[in-house]
């Protein structure tokens, strides 16, 4: 197909990938996750996850003063005594994030080396690992996929054949896919990354990659890199994609077509019919998806396919070619797509536009709204168990509920 | 390097923004990395605005530090100012463009806007946001006001001009600001508060004004900085400059409403004050018996200087606690904040080190803490209840209800908000003592919003009459029975009964059947 690409620079209205700290630390409870850098990360990350209460924070900020700016004072020492402070506070803590942001990059501090320098000094007891996180090297979501890069190193060798599913699953959506992998005849499944930082999953040659989330193209290189091979697929959202997914596993494994399909079917026919309502509501309707998280070209291939949706255009943040070419192939001949952002030009084109649903962040929701559209404020999508066939009727109703809420609301 | 679990405070240019987002007519253009707009979900979430922000970020890249980051500082300049038009313009970094030294302000200042241009210098390692949006709104009035400074030697304005000039009295609210704590009620609070005395409002600000409405301000007879980590700086400059008057007391709780009437009276000369209208219900809940419990309860208070101040005074004066620690974030207030708790012979903390309060909250181990959104998390961790009295704040604390914190409405809603939670914590109580409880077991909160099922399902079944049931029909002495228990634990009791019955085959439920449930139940 070939593509017309929107490819703008401007205001970028998006998170950075410091960001991702608010859904990784649950996922491994038993990791901490240290910011290296100034008020504003720390503010950042307390504003998107302080509303929730927390007897033991697993997250903190080294914050940079001015003597660590003006050379006064031994960068590395600093994070030394720091890191050691917050291990006598949560001596549980078995993996330790330093993660790297903006003020930290601009200044070259080296985390890296910090991290090796502070994981043989805490060895048997913490590994110390370190990524990007910074809003100059990447982009909300791309936050996972450097968290999980760091972790692809230590994942111990093991060259049996085996499927990795990789990206942060919900923890019901995980189980069920489990269920399924063996049911299809494909038993021996990992999680990376793991509900403990310590259970990493092993990788080598045997090893089959099936990408959860679109947005790992560096964790993905990474696995490759150490011998496993990439599947490709679209993504499980929807009943399609989650159907071709899991084909896409099966096929690898040589597992018999007419199995899976006996397998398959019945979900697909349960996952259509639990959509089937909720396409009643967004059959026709025009939706404007702005840049955020990547999973734009999935969300609106399932909205367009499934749920009949026009797309009248479709943002990214980042387009990488080689990890949506399946997603891209599913997509109408002469989608809009844009990649990056000028914000004030995007906005003028959903108000000329005139859509029925915006997919925007929470900066833009609110005021879209005020205007008259009817958003849907794309965070959500990270938070929410929105993979598998028995997930597509959920994740219809997340864009068809705020239509059927303005429907609604009546204040006459 | 500091170890930050929690930030009292946001960095400076986050000060600035609330300013700019509080206005009318003024526009900010931020020198920001790519992900720095995370702020703008605090206006467009936390305070619920139904617009942006009115703020362009650069949102410079990795990939742009290469090339030429001034240049793309000028084109959002320009950009900004073609597309908003703004009355005044502010120019500014944030912390990562202050390492790249962009010079955004003078930029701006050479572009030949004819407009007023801020240019914000904020320090972004070593000041935060009180002081970012302090500093702002002064740059701000200085800015616009400087043409109306009086001369060395001129004569001050007269606080009692208005009575040769046969108007009413009128003041400046100055400080109010959208993420402050309340402030949207506070000012309607206050307002109707002057209105009592006779006293009209000229211009509240930043809160609601344009740049327009901060030239009226020297027309006013007075200042009140009703929240002196805004606006201090600026009172006291328009005090030196203008020789305008500041009223500082700040009018939450009855003692210093009244302190508030009295001070504002002597500077505006009034005849005389009405005497206190019995406006406020705090007094008399204070005073009747149901509150005789609250005595010397021990109460840590930590947050902003003003509210830490005026929570100690009403805490001690009007609602009978023994303050057992107080202390602020606000170092700008810090001697302020000595005084009081010198008052009442503690030592202040001042410190916006989350865990150095924790531990300060653990050592004076408090019944009730007062505080911020991060006390919560303390509070929460050390088991003792909680309210939250300041910023920072989150989206539960911009409530759609009138909750002002100033104003004799303003100490109605502390009373019961400070209370609230001690009820909760004498249900705690109550369950440490009765272990058996087959409802209230340990660990249950009957408060929590994750128990509201129970509790509708509690409620429902006890506004149906017990008859019949499950095969069980209940008799007139066990429905009597039923009704002597407690409302809050009723549903639970006529469950357990009926399905002690039915698993025995007794199909009518006397008072005795109750209590044999009731007994085999507990053991």
């Amino acid at each position: 197909m070939r593509l017309e690409i929107i490819k703008e620079n401007g205001q970028r209205e998006v998170f950075c990938g410091l960001t991702s700290i608010v859904w990784l630390h649950r996922r491994m409870p038993d990791a901490f996750f240290l910011v290296v850098g100034s008020r504003t990360c720390a503010h950042l990350i307390q504003s998107a996850a302080g509303v929730m209460i927390f007897a033991e924070p697993r997250f903190g900020t080294a914050i940079l003063g001015e003597r660590d700016l003006a050379g006064l004072a031994d960068a590395n020492e600093e994070l030394d005594r720091v890191v050691t402070d917050l291990l006598v506070r949560r001596p549980e803590i078995r993996t330790l994030f330093l993660v790297g942001s903006c003020p930290s990059e601009v200044i070259k501090l080296d985390l890296a080396k910090a991290a090796e320098r502070l994981s043989t000094r805490l060895q048997g007891q913490v590994r110390v690992v370190n990524y990007s996180g910074s809003g100059i090297e990447t982009t909300f979501t791309q936050g996972e996929d450097n968290a999980l890069t760091a972790l692809v190193p230590f994942l111990p060798r093991n060259d049996e054949s085996q499927l990795l599913l990789v990206g942060t699953l919900a923890d019901g959506v995980e189980e069920r896919f489990l269920t399924l992998f063996e049911r299809l005849g494909i038993s021996n499944v990992a999680s990376f990354p793991p509900r403990r930082s310590t259970e990493l999953p092993s990788l080598g040659k045997g090893t089959k990659v099936l990408l959860a989330q679109p947005f790992l193209g560096s964790t993905a290189r990474a696995l490759q890199s150490r011998g496993a091979q990439l599947l490709s697929s679209p993504y499980p959202l929807g009943v399609e994609g989650s159907s071709r997914w899991f084909e896409a596993a099966a096929t690898a494994f040589g597992i018999d077509p007419a199995h899976t399909a006996s397998v398959l079917d019945p979900l697909v026919e349960r996952g259509r019919a639990a959509v089937a309502p909720h396409r009643r509501e967004l059959e026709g309707k025009r939706l404007f998806l702005l840049p955020d998280s990547q999973m734009e070209l999935p969300l609106g291939r399932f909205l367009h396919r499934e749920c009949g949706m026009e797309l009248v255009e479709v943002g990214t943040p980042y387009l990488d070619r080689a990890l949506q070419q399946p997603e891209l192939d599913l997509l109408p001949a002469g989608l809009q797509l844009s990649e990056g952002q000028h914000l004030e030009k995007q906005l003028d084109r959903v108000r000329a536009a005139k859509p029925d649903l915006v997919v925007c962040g929470m900066g833009l929701a609110n005021p879209l709204e005020a205007e008259g559209f009817a958003t849907k404020w794309s965070i959500e999508l990270v938070f929410s168990p929105i993979h598998g066939c028995d997930q597509a009727g959920d994740l219809a109703e997340l864009f068809a509920r705020p239509l059927r809420r303005r429907a609604m609301l009546a204040f006459n | 390097m500091e170890l930050t679990l929690w930030t009292y405070e946001g960095p400076p240019h986050v000060g600035a923004m609330r300013i700019a987002t509080s206005m009318e007519g003024v526009h900010y253009v931020l020198h920001a990395p790519q992900g720095d707009t995370y702020a703008d979900l605090l206006f467009t979430m936390i305070e619920r605005q139904n617009k942006r922000p009115p703020v362009t970020y650069t949102t410079f890249q990795a990939r742009d530090l290469g090339g030429d980051t001034a240049e793309l500082v000028k084109r959002s300049i320009s950009d900004a100012v073609e597309r908003f038009q703004p009355q005044a313009l502010l120019v500014g970094e944030s912390c990562t463009a202050e390492l790249i030294q962009d010079q955004p302000g003078s930029l701006a200042q050479g572009m030949g806007f004819n407009l007023p241009i801020v240019n914000l210098e904020l320090p972004a390692y070593s000041k935060k946001e009180n002081w970012g949006a302090s500093e702002t709104f002064y740059q701000l009035l200085r800015t616009l006001l400087k043409d109306q400074a009086l001369n060395p030697g001129a004569e001050k304005p007269s606080p009692s001009r208005w009575r040769s000039e046969q108007r009413k009295p009128r003041v400046n609210l100055l400080g109010p600001s959208l993420l402050g704590f309340r402030c949207r009620d506070d000012v309607i609070e206050v307002t109707k508060l002057l209105s009592e005395l006779g006293v009209d409002v000229h211009v509240a600000a930043p809160l609601g004004a344009s740049p327009a409405d901060l030239k009226r301000i020297p027309e006013a007879d007075a200042n009140i900085c009703l929240y002196p980590e805004i606006a201090e700086s600026s009172c006291s400059w328009l005090e030196r400059q203008l020789g305008m008057v500041s009223i500082k007391t700040v009018p939450i709780g009855i003692g210093a409403i009244q302190q508030f009437r009295e001070e504002l009276a002597a500077v505006l000369e009034l005849d005389q004050i009405p005497a206190p209208p019995d406006r406020s219900r705090m007094p008399w809940y204070s005073q009747s018996v149901d509150s005789t419990y609250l005595t010397g309860k021990r109460v840590f208070i930590f947050a902003d200087a003003t509210h830490a101040i005026a929570a100690a005074r009403i805490a001690s004066k009007e609602l009978g606690f023994q303050v057992v620690g107080l202390g602020s974030y606000c170092r700008e207030q810090a001697r302020a904040v000595r005084a009081a708790a010198q008052e009442l012979g503690i030592e202040a903390l001042i410190s916006d080190d989350y865990l150095e309060v924790e531990a300060a909250m653990a050592a004076a181990a408090p019944e009730l803490v007062l505080g911020t959104q991060m006390e919560r998390h303390s509070a929460k961790r050390l088991g003792i209840p909680c309210a939250v009295i300041s910023a920072p704040i989150h989206v539960q604390d911009v409530p759609a209800r009138y909750a002002p914190q100033m104003g004799w409405e303003g100490a109605n809603v502390i009373f019961d908000s400070w209370v609230h939670p001690l009820m909760m914590g004498l249900e705690e109580h109550l369950i440490g003592m009765f272990r058996h409880d087959f409802e209230f077991v340990e660990g249950h909160m009957s408060h929590k919003g994750q128990k509201a099922p129970a509790d509708k399902l509690v409620a429902e079944e006890a506004a149906v009459p017990a008859t019949v049931s499950g095969g069980c029909s209940w008799t007139s002495s066990g429905s009597a029975e039923l009704g002597r228990i407690p409302f809050f634990v009723r549903g639970k009791v006529k469950r357990n009964t009926e399905t002690f019955a039915h698993e025995r085959g007794i199909s009518e439920i006397t008072d005795e059947v109750l209590y044999e449930a009731k007994a085999h139940f507990t053991r």
